[in-house]
């Protein structure tokens, strides 16, 4: 025997996977547990998001694999493969032409729509982890709604440092009841999470939670009246590449006598422009 | 006896039945169509879909009324292995609206974990997307559904996060109400 079976995952195990995903979706924000599964590879790698991509894949579907908005990072191009060898799929890197995407640390600047879904790989799903370390609180916590403590933490940011000193995995409050972690993607991409007409699943492997945002839920970044939630990014630049002013910028080192550009951090955006730039040229 | 198959090929068939449950419950009201899957009746082809596709030995199942039949008791030993048991340890239960019964008889999942709650298959629905007006997540403005009893759901959904979610089948056609859904009146 030389096939995987569809997916990797043996069918008890998606079976766990798929009622678990339908917990969330019905929970939006709630961490559903669930019983994480090795992967041919490591933690840290997606292994979250894999499970969630494995459970949800179906052989029609044409898949996109993004590591900080790239398609063709190391771990961005070793999931596609790995889908592709053992799910068919067909595999794409344009964000419009694909019915599953899964991601690491950001959100495609083009927006997505109804019947997408978007599977986020997530470190750690407790937004309220690192303010209490015990599980038994923070679960007590999510269930009074008692989160008292995430505001504190923010008033803090702002009485040190003037303002919200989180650039990314900045948190958020879903449908006024959980608040949820978004998983690293930066505090400009928050505003995509709210309102979106496609299916947004998060998957944390060594965690073992996978929580949901069903399309069109209210998502808003938590802040105070007076100092408001800004997604902000790289100030008054614009991308080295494409020229966009409008899109999430990654800074690059060009030297070692200070020389830097900025460029899109989401790969097929910028190609998707530099290719429309050269037809309007041509 | 005489059983009646499951899926032909059970990894791609149960994929694409997932697949369009999961669009189903992330979009409240949404009637959509499953695979035609021959089950004993009462069972109607989608509910047996759904079953095959997420009960299994870890799931305990409640079969209620009509659906608590030999044939259908055979059928899921056969094909899914699930514990049969009464309402109140029930992960999935199946039956028509009226044999399911008081709804607080099921898990309702605790405040701490409100996924271990129940999922209730209701088969034999009349869907049509006219009835009470549905609001909250998966629904862009407000969407409308035929609801067996409006002020029971309106119970169910006042206790979120915790409450159970439900599957309403008919025929092939199936749509979703999670707990998470707010109703308004008919």
């Amino acid at each position: 025997m030389t096939e995987y079976n569809f997916a990797y995952l043996d069918e008890a195990t998606k079976r766990m996977l798929r009622r678990a995903i339908l917990k969330a979706v019905a929970i939006p924000g709630y961490q559903v547990p669930f019983s994480s599964r090795e992967m041919p590879m490591p933690y840290g790698w997606g292994t979250g998001g894999v499970q969630v991509t494995a459970a949800c894949l179906v052989p029609e579907d044409t898949l996109k694999v993004i590591d900080q908005g790239a398609d063709d990072t190391t771990n961005a191009v070793s999931i596609r493969k790995f889908f592709a060898r053992v799910a068919h799929v067909a595999t794409t890197e344009a964000t419009a032409e694909a019915s599953v995407i899964q991601t690491r640390h950001r959100i495609p600047e083009r927006p997505l729509t109804d019947g997408q879904i978007l599977v986020f790989q997530v470190p750690i799903p407790e937004p309220l982890r690192f303010l209490e370390p015990r599980e038994t609180e923070t679960r007590t916590m999510h269930a009074l709604e008692d989160y008292g403590l995430m505001q504190v933490r923010l008033y803090e940011d702002i009485a040190r440092h003037g303002e919200i000193a989180r650039a990314y995995a900045y948190p958020v409050r879903v449908e006024g009841r959980y608040i949820m972690d978004p998983s690293p993607i930066p505090k400009f991409d928050n505003p995509k999470l709210d309102n979106s007409p496609a299916l947004q699943l998060f998957g944390a492997g060594r965690e073992s939670r996978i929580y949901a945002l069903p399309p069109h839920t209210r998502v808003e970044s938590l802040d105070f009246e007076d100092y408001p939630f800004t997604a902000s990014k790289a100030a008054g630049q614009r991308c080295a590449i494409c020229g966009a002013e409008d899109s999430y910028l990654d800074e690059v080192i060009t030297d070692d006598a200070g020389g830097r550009m900025f460029v899109c951090s989401d790969t097929d955006y910028c190609a998707t422009r530099v290719a429309a730039q050269a037809e309007d040229a041509a | 006896m005489q059983l009646t198959q499951g899926f032909a090929d059970p990894a791609i068939e149960a994929a694409r039945v997932f697949r369009i449950v999961l669009d189903a419950m992330s979009h409240p009201a949404r009637i959509v169509t499953l695979p035609e899957i021959d089950a004993p009746a009462p069972c109607s082809p989608a509910a047996a879909a759904v079953l095959l596709t997420l009960v299994d030995g870890t799931t305990p199942l409640h079969l209620a009324g009509a659906h608590d039949c030999e044939a259908m008791r055979d059928w899921v030993r056969f094909h899914l292995g699930a514990p049969l048991v009464g309402p109140q340890d029930a992960a999935f239960a199946l039956g028509i609206w009226d044999a399911l019964g008081p709804l607080s008889a099921y898990p309702q999942g605790s405040a701490e974990y409100p996924d271990r709650a129940a999922t209730l298959i209701v088969d034999d629905m009349a869907l049509r997307s006219k009835g009470a007006r549905l609001t909250g997540p998966g629904i862009a403005h407000e969407a409308f559904l035929s609801l067996p009893d409006v002020a029971a759901l309106q119970v169910n959904a006042a206790q979120f996060p915790r409450g159970v979610d439900f599957l309403f089948a008919s025929g092939a056609q199936l749509a979703a109400l999670p707990r998470s859904t707010q109703i308004g009146g008919a």
